[in-house]
Protein backbone atom coordinates (compact mmCIF):
# COMPACT_ATOMS: atom_id res chain seq x y z
CA UNK A 1 0.00 0.00 0.00
CA UNK A 2 1.64 3.54 -1.10
CA UNK A 3 1.18 6.36 1.23
CA UNK A 4 0.08 9.47 -0.48
CA UNK A 5 1.69 12.99 -0.09
CA UNK A 6 0.55 16.29 -1.09
CA UNK A 7 2.95 17.99 -3.80
CA UNK A 8 3.01 21.63 -4.28
CA UNK A 9 3.61 22.29 -7.74
CA UNK A 10 1.98 25.95 -8.70
CA UNK A 11 2.46 25.73 -12.33
CA UNK A 12 0.71 27.26 -15.01
CA UNK A 13 -1.32 24.69 -17.13
CA UNK A 14 -0.04 25.98 -20.50
CA UNK A 15 3.45 26.47 -18.73
CA UNK A 16 4.62 24.17 -22.10
CA UNK A 17 2.96 27.32 -24.51
CA UNK A 18 3.85 29.72 -22.25
CA UNK A 19 7.81 28.65 -22.38
CA UNK A 20 7.69 28.59 -25.68
CA UNK A 21 5.96 31.82 -26.76
CA UNK A 22 8.84 33.34 -24.02
CA UNK A 23 11.78 31.98 -26.39
CA UNK A 24 9.70 33.00 -29.54
CA UNK A 25 9.72 36.18 -28.16
CA UNK A 26 13.24 36.16 -27.53
CA UNK A 27 14.11 35.21 -30.37
CA UNK A 28 11.99 37.87 -32.65
CA UNK A 29 13.54 40.04 -30.05
CA UNK A 30 17.25 39.23 -31.32
CA UNK A 31 15.85 39.16 -34.96
CA UNK A 32 14.61 42.33 -34.42
CA UNK A 33 11.02 41.79 -36.11
CA UNK A 34 8.28 43.29 -34.75
CA UNK A 35 4.81 40.65 -34.43
CA UNK A 36 1.36 41.04 -34.36
CA UNK A 37 -1.41 38.49 -33.74
CA UNK A 38 -4.95 39.72 -35.12
CA UNK A 39 -7.42 37.94 -33.45
CA UNK A 40 -11.58 38.66 -33.98
CA UNK A 41 -14.45 36.37 -35.23
CA UNK A 42 -14.57 34.67 -38.62
CA UNK A 43 -15.35 37.17 -41.28
CA UNK A 44 -14.57 40.47 -39.25
CA UNK A 45 -12.05 41.38 -42.19
CA UNK A 46 -8.84 40.18 -40.55
CA UNK A 47 -7.81 39.17 -44.17
CA UNK A 48 -8.40 42.09 -45.86
CA UNK A 49 -7.12 44.46 -43.38
CA UNK A 50 -4.07 42.64 -43.43
CA UNK A 51 -3.69 42.32 -47.18
CA UNK A 52 -3.90 46.05 -47.24
CA UNK A 53 -1.73 46.60 -44.53
CA UNK A 54 0.91 44.16 -46.34
CA UNK A 55 0.73 45.89 -49.19
CA UNK A 56 1.19 49.12 -47.32
CA UNK A 57 4.20 48.14 -45.81
CA UNK A 58 6.21 46.43 -48.22
CA UNK A 59 6.79 49.69 -49.72
CA UNK A 60 9.23 50.39 -47.42
CA UNK A 61 9.70 47.20 -44.93
CA UNK A 62 10.44 43.44 -45.39
CA UNK A 63 7.02 42.14 -44.20
CA UNK A 64 5.36 37.95 -44.03
CA UNK A 65 2.45 36.81 -42.68
CA UNK A 66 1.09 33.31 -41.06
CA UNK A 67 -2.38 32.16 -41.11
CA UNK A 68 -4.63 29.91 -39.68
CA UNK A 69 -7.62 28.38 -40.47
CA UNK A 70 -9.20 24.97 -40.45
CA UNK A 71 -8.98 24.42 -43.95
CA UNK A 72 -8.21 25.70 -47.54
CA UNK A 73 -5.22 27.76 -48.05
CA UNK A 74 -7.63 30.86 -49.00
CA UNK A 75 -6.32 33.31 -47.18
CA UNK A 76 -2.60 32.84 -47.44
CA UNK A 77 -3.58 33.19 -51.18
CA UNK A 78 -5.53 36.23 -50.60
CA UNK A 79 -2.38 38.21 -48.51
CA UNK A 80 0.21 36.73 -50.66
CA UNK A 81 -1.39 39.12 -53.05
CA UNK A 82 0.16 42.20 -51.89
CA UNK A 83 3.66 40.62 -52.49
CA UNK A 84 4.54 39.47 -49.34
CA UNK A 85 5.46 36.08 -48.43
CA UNK A 86 2.37 34.29 -46.44
CA UNK A 87 2.12 30.93 -44.98
CA UNK A 88 -1.26 28.97 -44.05
CA UNK A 89 -1.31 26.92 -41.04
CA UNK A 90 -4.23 24.27 -41.43
CA UNK A 91 -5.26 23.46 -38.00
CA UNK A 92 -7.52 20.95 -39.20
CA UNK A 93 -10.16 20.98 -36.05
CA UNK A 94 -8.16 23.35 -33.64
CA UNK A 95 -10.29 26.30 -33.44
CA UNK A 96 -6.89 28.54 -32.36
CA UNK A 97 -3.69 28.70 -33.04
CA UNK A 98 -0.68 27.98 -30.68
CA UNK A 99 2.78 28.99 -30.30
CA UNK A 100 4.07 25.74 -31.51
CA UNK A 101 1.99 25.76 -34.74
CA UNK A 102 3.26 29.74 -35.54
CA UNK A 103 6.91 28.36 -34.37
CA UNK A 104 6.64 25.28 -37.05
CA UNK A 105 5.35 27.63 -39.91
CA UNK A 106 8.40 30.30 -39.29
CA UNK A 107 10.83 27.26 -40.61
CA UNK A 108 13.32 28.26 -42.83
CA UNK A 109 12.41 31.99 -42.79
CA UNK A 110 15.43 34.43 -41.72
CA UNK A 111 13.42 36.50 -39.26
CA UNK A 112 16.61 38.48 -38.78
CA UNK A 113 15.79 39.72 -42.71
CA UNK A 114 11.96 40.70 -41.84
CA UNK A 115 11.09 44.08 -39.94
CA UNK A 116 7.10 43.15 -39.33
CA UNK A 117 5.88 39.29 -39.03
CA UNK A 118 1.84 39.25 -38.99
CA UNK A 119 0.11 36.27 -37.43
CA UNK A 120 -3.76 35.83 -38.57
CA UNK A 121 -5.23 34.00 -35.82
CA UNK A 122 -8.27 31.43 -36.44
CA UNK A 123 -11.55 33.16 -36.12
CA UNK A 124 -12.62 32.71 -33.01
CA UNK A 125 -13.33 35.12 -30.40
CA UNK A 126 -12.50 33.08 -27.62
CA UNK A 127 -10.23 30.10 -27.78
CA UNK A 128 -7.60 32.73 -28.92
CA UNK A 129 -7.44 34.33 -25.66
CA UNK A 130 -5.89 31.77 -23.62
CA UNK A 131 -2.81 31.23 -26.16
CA UNK A 132 0.54 33.13 -26.40
CA UNK A 133 2.52 33.22 -29.61
CA UNK A 134 5.37 35.19 -28.63
CA UNK A 135 3.85 38.27 -30.32
CA UNK A 136 4.75 41.96 -29.38
CA UNK A 137 0.91 43.27 -29.66
CA UNK A 138 -2.40 41.49 -30.09
CA UNK A 139 -4.84 43.18 -32.19
CA UNK A 140 -8.61 42.30 -31.86
CA UNK A 141 -10.48 43.40 -34.56
CA UNK A 142 -14.73 44.44 -34.55
CA UNK A 143 -16.81 44.64 -37.98
CA UNK A 144 -19.43 47.63 -37.52
CA UNK A 145 -22.11 44.46 -38.62
CA UNK A 146 -21.53 43.00 -36.05
CA UNK A 147 -22.91 45.14 -32.96
CA UNK A 148 -21.89 47.46 -30.85
CA UNK A 149 -22.11 45.49 -27.68
CA UNK A 150 -20.09 42.57 -29.08
CA UNK A 151 -16.64 44.42 -26.63
CA UNK A 152 -19.29 43.26 -23.74
CA UNK A 153 -19.89 39.78 -24.61
CA UNK A 154 -16.18 38.83 -25.08
CA UNK A 155 -14.31 40.13 -21.76
CA UNK A 156 -11.82 37.47 -21.69
CA UNK A 157 -10.04 38.16 -25.34
CA UNK A 158 -10.75 42.17 -25.06
CA UNK A 159 -8.83 41.74 -21.83
CA UNK A 160 -5.41 40.26 -23.39
CA UNK A 161 -5.90 42.27 -26.11
CA UNK A 162 -3.90 45.77 -26.84
CA UNK A 163 -5.66 47.53 -29.46
CA UNK A 164 -9.06 46.97 -30.78
CA UNK A 165 -9.60 48.15 -34.64
CA UNK A 166 -13.25 48.36 -35.62
CA UNK A 167 -13.30 47.15 -39.25
CA UNK A 168 -15.68 47.67 -42.19
CA UNK A 169 -16.22 51.15 -41.20
CA UNK A 170 -17.49 51.62 -45.25
CA UNK A 171 -20.80 49.53 -43.99
CA UNK A 172 -20.89 51.49 -40.82
CA UNK A 173 -24.25 53.63 -42.13
CA UNK A 174 -26.14 51.03 -43.99
CA UNK A 175 -25.84 49.49 -40.52
CA UNK A 176 -26.86 52.06 -38.27
CA UNK A 177 -23.94 51.27 -36.26
CA UNK A 178 -23.17 53.79 -32.81
CA UNK A 179 -19.42 54.35 -33.01
CA UNK A 180 -19.99 56.53 -29.61
CA UNK A 181 -21.82 53.36 -27.51
CA UNK A 182 -19.09 50.87 -29.22
CA UNK A 183 -16.52 52.79 -27.99
CA UNK A 184 -18.15 53.30 -24.57
CA UNK A 185 -18.88 49.45 -24.53
CA UNK A 186 -14.98 49.24 -25.24
CA UNK A 187 -13.67 51.20 -22.80
CA UNK A 188 -16.16 49.67 -20.29
CA UNK A 189 -14.64 46.44 -20.35
CA UNK A 190 -10.62 48.02 -21.39
CA UNK A 191 -10.65 50.80 -19.91
CA UNK A 192 -7.47 52.75 -21.91
CA UNK A 193 -7.31 50.43 -24.73
CA UNK A 194 -6.73 52.57 -27.88
CA UNK A 195 -9.03 52.50 -30.97
CA UNK A 196 -8.48 52.50 -34.75
CA UNK A 197 -11.55 52.95 -36.87
CA UNK A 198 -10.97 51.61 -40.62
CA UNK A 199 -11.93 50.19 -44.08
CA UNK A 200 -9.47 48.09 -46.22
CA UNK A 201 -12.07 48.67 -48.90
CA UNK A 202 -12.39 52.64 -48.67
CA UNK A 203 -8.62 53.17 -47.68
CA UNK A 204 -10.35 54.78 -44.76
CA UNK A 205 -8.32 54.89 -41.29
CA UNK A 206 -5.50 53.22 -43.00
CA UNK A 207 -2.52 56.03 -43.12
CA UNK A 208 -2.87 56.00 -38.88
CA UNK A 209 -2.51 52.12 -39.06
CA UNK A 210 0.67 51.72 -40.42
CA UNK A 211 1.77 55.24 -39.06
CA UNK A 212 0.58 53.48 -35.53
CA UNK A 213 2.45 49.81 -36.38
CA UNK A 214 5.42 51.95 -37.72
CA UNK A 215 5.91 53.54 -34.20
CA UNK A 216 5.62 50.06 -32.69
CA UNK A 217 8.90 48.68 -34.70
CA UNK A 218 10.58 51.57 -34.14
CA UNK A 219 9.75 51.78 -29.94
CA UNK A 220 11.05 48.61 -30.06
CA UNK A 221 14.35 48.68 -32.28
CA UNK A 222 15.09 51.92 -29.46
CA UNK A 223 14.75 49.87 -26.47
CA UNK A 224 16.56 46.93 -28.13
CA UNK A 225 19.07 45.92 -25.27
CA UNK A 226 18.43 48.60 -23.15
CA UNK A 227 15.85 46.88 -20.65
CA UNK A 228 16.15 42.87 -21.54
CA UNK A 229 13.66 40.39 -23.10
CA UNK A 230 9.88 41.12 -21.95
CA UNK A 231 7.59 39.22 -20.00
CA UNK A 232 4.92 37.17 -20.71
CA UNK A 233 1.59 38.70 -20.57
CA UNK A 234 2.49 42.19 -19.58
CA UNK A 235 -0.16 44.44 -20.98
CA UNK A 236 0.23 47.34 -22.71
CA UNK A 237 -2.46 49.71 -22.32
CA UNK A 238 -2.04 52.87 -24.29
CA UNK A 239 -2.49 56.00 -22.25
CA UNK B 1 -13.90 22.15 -27.55
CA UNK B 2 -10.50 23.47 -26.34
CA UNK B 3 -11.20 22.28 -22.70
CA UNK B 4 -9.90 19.39 -23.67
CA UNK B 5 -6.93 21.12 -25.02
CA UNK B 6 -6.38 22.95 -21.43
CA UNK B 7 -7.11 19.27 -19.83
CA UNK B 8 -4.17 17.68 -21.70
CA UNK B 9 -1.84 20.34 -20.71
CA UNK B 10 -3.25 20.15 -17.11
CA UNK B 11 -2.56 16.13 -17.23
CA UNK B 12 1.13 16.75 -19.12
CA UNK B 13 2.17 19.39 -16.11
CA UNK B 14 0.81 16.93 -13.12
CA UNK B 15 2.60 13.40 -14.66
CA UNK B 16 5.56 15.60 -14.94
CA UNK B 17 5.40 16.68 -11.42
CA UNK B 18 4.37 13.39 -10.23
CA UNK B 19 7.75 11.60 -12.05
CA UNK B 20 9.82 13.89 -10.87
CA UNK B 21 9.03 12.37 -7.18
CA UNK B 22 8.94 9.37 -8.57
CA UNK B 23 5.44 9.02 -8.11
CA UNK B 24 3.25 6.56 -10.99
CA UNK B 25 -0.26 8.03 -9.35
CA UNK B 26 -2.57 11.01 -9.13
CA UNK B 27 -5.00 10.66 -6.98
CA UNK B 28 -6.12 14.69 -6.42
CA UNK B 29 -5.36 17.63 -9.06
CA UNK B 30 -6.39 21.30 -7.60
CA UNK B 31 -6.46 23.46 -10.22
CA UNK B 32 -7.24 27.66 -10.06
CA UNK B 33 -9.21 28.97 -12.74
CA UNK B 34 -10.08 32.58 -13.36
CA UNK B 35 -13.47 33.26 -14.40
CA UNK B 36 -11.31 35.47 -16.83
CA UNK B 37 -9.24 32.64 -18.20
CA UNK B 38 -11.42 31.96 -20.99
CA UNK B 39 -11.84 28.04 -19.48
CA UNK B 40 -15.04 27.03 -18.44
CA UNK B 41 -14.99 24.64 -15.09
CA UNK B 42 -17.75 21.89 -16.12
CA UNK B 43 -16.50 21.49 -19.60
CA UNK B 44 -13.17 21.29 -18.26
CA UNK B 45 -13.60 19.00 -15.51
CA UNK B 46 -15.19 16.71 -18.27
CA UNK B 47 -12.50 17.15 -20.65
CA UNK B 48 -9.77 16.72 -17.83
CA UNK B 49 -11.68 12.64 -16.65
CA UNK B 50 -11.61 11.56 -20.63
CA UNK B 51 -8.11 13.20 -21.29
CA UNK B 52 -7.08 11.48 -17.78
CA UNK B 53 -7.41 7.90 -19.13
CA UNK B 54 -4.38 5.61 -19.71
CA UNK B 55 -2.16 8.64 -18.01
CA UNK B 56 -0.98 8.67 -13.83
CA UNK B 57 -4.20 11.07 -13.76
CA UNK B 58 -6.55 8.23 -14.49
CA UNK B 59 -9.01 8.30 -11.53
CA UNK B 60 -7.70 11.48 -10.12
CA UNK B 61 -10.01 14.05 -8.41
CA UNK B 62 -9.82 17.36 -10.06
CA UNK B 63 -10.95 20.29 -7.33
CA UNK B 64 -11.38 23.42 -8.77
CA UNK B 65 -10.80 26.69 -7.12
CA UNK B 66 -12.45 29.38 -9.13
CA UNK B 67 -10.91 32.92 -8.98
CA UNK B 68 -12.66 35.90 -8.77
CA UNK B 69 -11.46 39.39 -11.09
CA UNK B 70 -9.98 41.60 -8.88
CA UNK B 71 -8.56 44.88 -10.19
CA UNK B 72 -6.58 47.60 -8.21
CA UNK B 73 -8.53 50.76 -8.20
CA UNK B 74 -5.84 53.72 -8.53
CA UNK B 75 -7.92 56.39 -6.45
CA UNK B 76 -8.85 53.91 -3.85
CA UNK B 77 -5.55 52.37 -3.46
CA UNK B 78 -6.91 49.13 -3.25
CA UNK B 79 -8.31 46.07 -4.31
CA UNK B 80 -11.81 45.70 -5.54
CA UNK B 81 -13.74 42.48 -6.41
CA UNK B 82 -15.45 42.92 -9.65
CA UNK B 83 -19.25 41.69 -10.06
CA UNK B 84 -19.90 39.00 -13.17
CA UNK B 85 -21.13 41.87 -15.66
CA UNK B 86 -17.48 42.85 -16.20
CA UNK B 87 -17.62 46.83 -16.33
CA UNK B 88 -14.01 47.52 -15.35
CA UNK B 89 -14.11 50.24 -12.91
CA UNK B 90 -14.35 50.35 -9.30
CA UNK B 91 -17.15 49.26 -7.50
CA UNK B 92 -16.63 51.91 -4.86
CA UNK B 93 -15.75 54.89 -6.33
CA UNK B 94 -16.57 54.28 -10.31
CA UNK B 95 -12.97 54.85 -11.02
CA UNK B 96 -11.96 53.27 -14.55
CA UNK B 97 -9.56 50.01 -13.52
CA UNK B 98 -7.66 48.81 -16.25
CA UNK B 99 -5.08 46.81 -13.87
CA UNK B 100 -5.93 43.36 -13.03
CA UNK B 101 -4.39 41.42 -10.23
CA UNK B 102 -6.63 38.19 -10.13
CA UNK B 103 -9.09 36.61 -12.58
CA UNK B 104 -7.18 35.23 -15.28
CA UNK B 105 -5.36 32.16 -13.83
CA UNK B 106 -4.98 29.05 -14.92
CA UNK B 107 -2.55 27.41 -12.75
CA UNK B 108 -2.58 23.77 -10.56
CA UNK B 109 -1.75 24.37 -7.69
CA UNK B 110 -1.11 21.04 -6.02
CA UNK B 111 -1.51 17.11 -6.14
CA UNK B 112 -1.72 14.26 -4.29
CA UNK B 113 0.33 11.28 -5.68
CA UNK B 114 1.27 7.86 -4.49
CA UNK B 115 4.79 6.46 -5.40
CA UNK B 116 5.58 3.16 -6.24
CA UNK B 117 8.78 3.58 -4.12
CA UNK B 118 6.85 4.35 -1.02
CA UNK B 119 7.55 2.26 1.68
CA UNK B 120 4.50 -0.58 2.26
CA UNK B 121 3.07 -1.20 5.46
CA UNK B 122 1.28 -4.73 6.82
Amino acid sequence: MTTPRVLEVRAKILKKNDELARAMRAEFARAGVFVANLVSSPGSGKTELLTSTLSRLIRSYDVAAVVGDLATDNDARRLATSGAEARQIITQSICHLEADMVRDSLQGWDLSALDFLFIENVGNLVCPSSWDLGEDLRVLLFPVTEGEDKPLKYPTLINTADVVVISKMDLAVAVGFDMDLARRNIQQVRPGIEVFETSAKTGQGIDAWIEYLRQHLQRKRDRAGSIGPQTVGEPTIMS
Amino acid sequence: MHELSIAQSMIDVACEAAAREGADQVIKLRARIGVLSGVAKAALQFSFDLAAEGTACEGAVLEIEDVPVTVMCPRCHGAQELPLSYTFCCPVCGTPTPEILTGQELEVVCMEIAGNDDTTGT
